[in-house]
């Protein structure tokens, strides 16, 4: 329970410094919000209408209060899901722009990094386990090499082959044109059939790295007595590979795992470019070209606490599947 | 260093027993490495034979190959293991695994290391019995509480993980896991070795008592001499790859008749008599990638010298083989014969 209470008081700590990082960084850089609109403007056109100046401020923030009454401000309207107004979308709220493109993102990645570790772990458990069967000669270095591409080039050939000359999957948006985004079969069935090629990309990217890891963890790990030991027991083979050397060879892959998600919401941008696929990363990059401040640091916020959120998850999985972690 | 007096053992006279185990002109290789070059070894029903000799003489790898969980690169190049007058070597891989812990269990080296740490102590024997058996998961809950009784320690540990117990409480554990299922041998792989003194003596006494009550042999391995002295019945002495003596444990310590075992004998002191200065064993054992030619323990044997120039021939050119020196007394020793 101390275990679990000074977790808490951990991410709550990280939680603070991702929000005041994410209020400090924008206004650590050079000019502001209002500056950016009135760059545009002649110099002929501010000296016509005096107020201009304070006009847009007022409209954009920032300004003339101090820094200490913008970060009570900004936090207070944190509380209420408030990240200010989108500017390249306007009128529409930052909030509900995340929301409409989040879910597609969080399903997309949150889909392909898990089957990239659980894929990449069950080979990587059996290449150790059959050392110089066909697993480790054949699986382990074609995984490897196609791990060693960046996500946006093999997104960019998989566009090409797949998509464009062999024409197997869609290759681009999130579901056909002319559906209604909602729960029903036709837009279900379409958006599944427009993740895979992104979902297959991203694996790609991440499998590898999760075979070499789980491989060799996997090779100390059978070498510990109490493999041995299981053998001795008469245990069918399989059972000990499972229960007994891949049940503990899986704890120091599975922390890796939610640093691993921070890297795949990195790449979440370059595939969904490629992709033009709707979700948060696209969102990302345009609202970055667009100057939209409101949107992209709301969206980094919400990156900072995917993190948070996995990192979470990932200390309470250790926390079940180790008794060790349990006892500490 | 636990020396006691030896203990008469009603089982001493092991002669008319039936054979359990019976290693015949074994060679394991690891590559090109011969760690056991040619073996041969027996195991009576209900008897305690001790195996002791330095690190790396191919003690454990016996202990392995009996066990039948060689791994890779190790393997078996040559001679036969019989059980019960049937060759282990070529069975088919699902016979073996039927063979292991039903016919020979072990107790590992190190058995700190031997419980898997994730999994409950309980749910380690679940796991082995229904290997073996149609049991459901409550019987064989149940009986792992009566064996853990058996070794002294509360049947509710069965909830237990191995972190929550002590080094002397685990190695009790993985010993009432070896006799769940009956086998006729528990191989015991330097059962005591990571254990504290006084501990070392409880578990060695509890292994004599459920050797008496429940009658299994026992191949007894460690690096400790005077430790066989207290349990074995019988002692053979190793040495790089080979076995070089093997006889009944007292005589064996009183009258060792091969040179390597008079060193070992003396190099641990007596706990009553005169005090002798203790000789021990010069040198160190050879690389069994390229063993010395003849008698492996020439050069470091206080007997091998030029000036004796046909017995230095002898033992640096002929590999001695075991031959009887007394009743149920084999050394393998150029010199020994010599004075026959």
């Amino acid at each position: 329970m101390r275990w679990f209470a000074r977790r808490c008081l951990f991410y709550v700590f990280a939680i603070w410094v991702a929000l005041t990082l994410n209020f400090l960084l924008p206004r650590l850089m050079p000019g502001d919000p209002a500056g950016g609109v009135l760059a545009r403007l002649s110099p002929s056109q501010i000296q016509a209408n005096p107020g201009i100046i304070q006009t847009y401020r007022a409209l954009l923030g920032g300004g003339n209060k101090s820094v200490w009454q913008d970060y009570i401000a900004y936090l207070h309207r944190l509380t209420h899901f408030n990240l200010g107004i989108s500017t390249s979308n306007y009128p529409a709220p930052v909030s509900e722009v995340i929301g409409r493109t989040l879910p597609y993102s969080i399903a997309l990645v949150g889909v392909a990094v898990l089957l990239a570790f659980i894929i990449g772990t069950g080979i990587g458990m059996i290449a150790a386990w059959k050392r110089g069967g066909t697993v480790d000669t054949v699986f382990v270095p074609a995984l490897m090499g196609l791990g060693a591409f960046p996500a946006f080039f093999t997104a960019l050939l998989c566009v090409y082959f797949f998509g464009l000359k062999l024409g197997w999957f869609p290759i681009q948006h999130a579901y056909a044109s002319g559906l209604v985004p909602g729960f029903n079969w036709a837009f279900v069935a379409s958006a599944l059939r427009h993740g895979e090629l992104p979902v297959l990309v991203i694996m790609a990217a991440f499998t590898g790295g999760w075979v070499l890891n789980m491989r060799t963890v996997m090779i100390n790990t059978i070498s510990e007595d109490y493999v041995a030991m299981a053998q001795a027991k008469g245990l069918k083979d399989r059972r000990v590979m499972t229960r007994y050397a891949g049940r503990n060879a899986i704890l120091p892959p599975l922390n890796g795992f939610a640093a691993q998600f921070a890297g795949a919401v990195g790449g979440l941008v370059f595939v969904e470019y490629v992709f033009s696929y709707p979700g948060a990363g696209l969102t990302l990059q345009q609202a970055a070209l667009g100057n939209d401040y409101p949107l992209t640091q709301g969206l980094l916020l919400v990156f900072a606490f995917a993190v948070i959120v996995a990192n979470f998850a990932m200390d309470m999985l250790n926390f079940l599947l180790d008794p060790r972690v349990r006892a500490s | 260093m636990t020396v006691v007096e030896p203990t008469v053992i009603p089982g001493a006279q092991t002669e008319a027993r039936e054979t359990l185990v019976e290693v015949r002109d074994l060679r394991v290789a690891y590559g090109d490495v011969v760690a056991v070059d040619g073996v041969n070894l027996s195991i009576a029903a209900g008897e305690i034979l001790g195996l002791a000799g330095e690190s790396g003489c191919g003690k454990t790898t016996i202990a392995n190959t009996v066990m039948q969980v060689l791994r890779p690169p190790a393997e078996i190049v040559g001679g036969s293991i019989l059980f019960r007058g049937d060759d282990l070597v070529g069975r088919k891989p699902e016979e073996l695994r039927k063979y292991r812990w039903r016919n020979v269990s072990m107790v590992f080296q190190s058995a700190m290391n031997a419980l898997n740490p994730v999994m409950r102590v309980g749910d380690q024997f679940v796991d082995m019995m229904r290997a073996h058996e149609h049991i459901s998961k409550d019987d064989a809950l149940a009986r792992a509480g009566e064996l853990l009784d058996l070794v002294g320690i509360d049947r509710r540990r069965t909830r237990a993980y191995a972190h929550e117990l002590s080094g002397g409480m685990r190695q009790r554990v993985i010993i009432a896991m070896a006799l769940a299922l009956n086998p006729e041998l528990v191989i015991m792989d330097e059962p005591t070795t990571a254990l504290d003194v006084v501990v070392q003596r409880e578990i060695l006494q509890q292994i004599k008592d459920l050797q008496e009550q429940l009658g299994f042999a026992v191949l007894f391995i460690t690096h400790d001499l005077s430790l066989l002295f207290e349990v074995a019945h019988r002692i053979a002495i190793m040495y790089a790859g080979e076995v070089v003596e093997e006889a009944p444990a007292a005589e064996l310590r009183n009258a060792p008749r091969h040179p390597y075992t008079s060193g070992l004998v003396s190099s641990f002191p007596p706990l009553r008599g005169p005090i002798e200065r203790m000789t021990g064993i010069p040198g160190s054992p050879p690389d069994l990638a390229s063993p010395p030619a003849g008698c492996r323990f020439h050069p470091r044997c206080p007997n091998c010298v030029p000036e004796e120039s046909e017995l230095h021939r002898l033992q640096t050119t002929v590999r001695p083989v075991l031959r009887n020196v007394g009743p149920s007394h084999r050394v393998a020793c150029h010199l020994v014969e010599q004075q026959r």
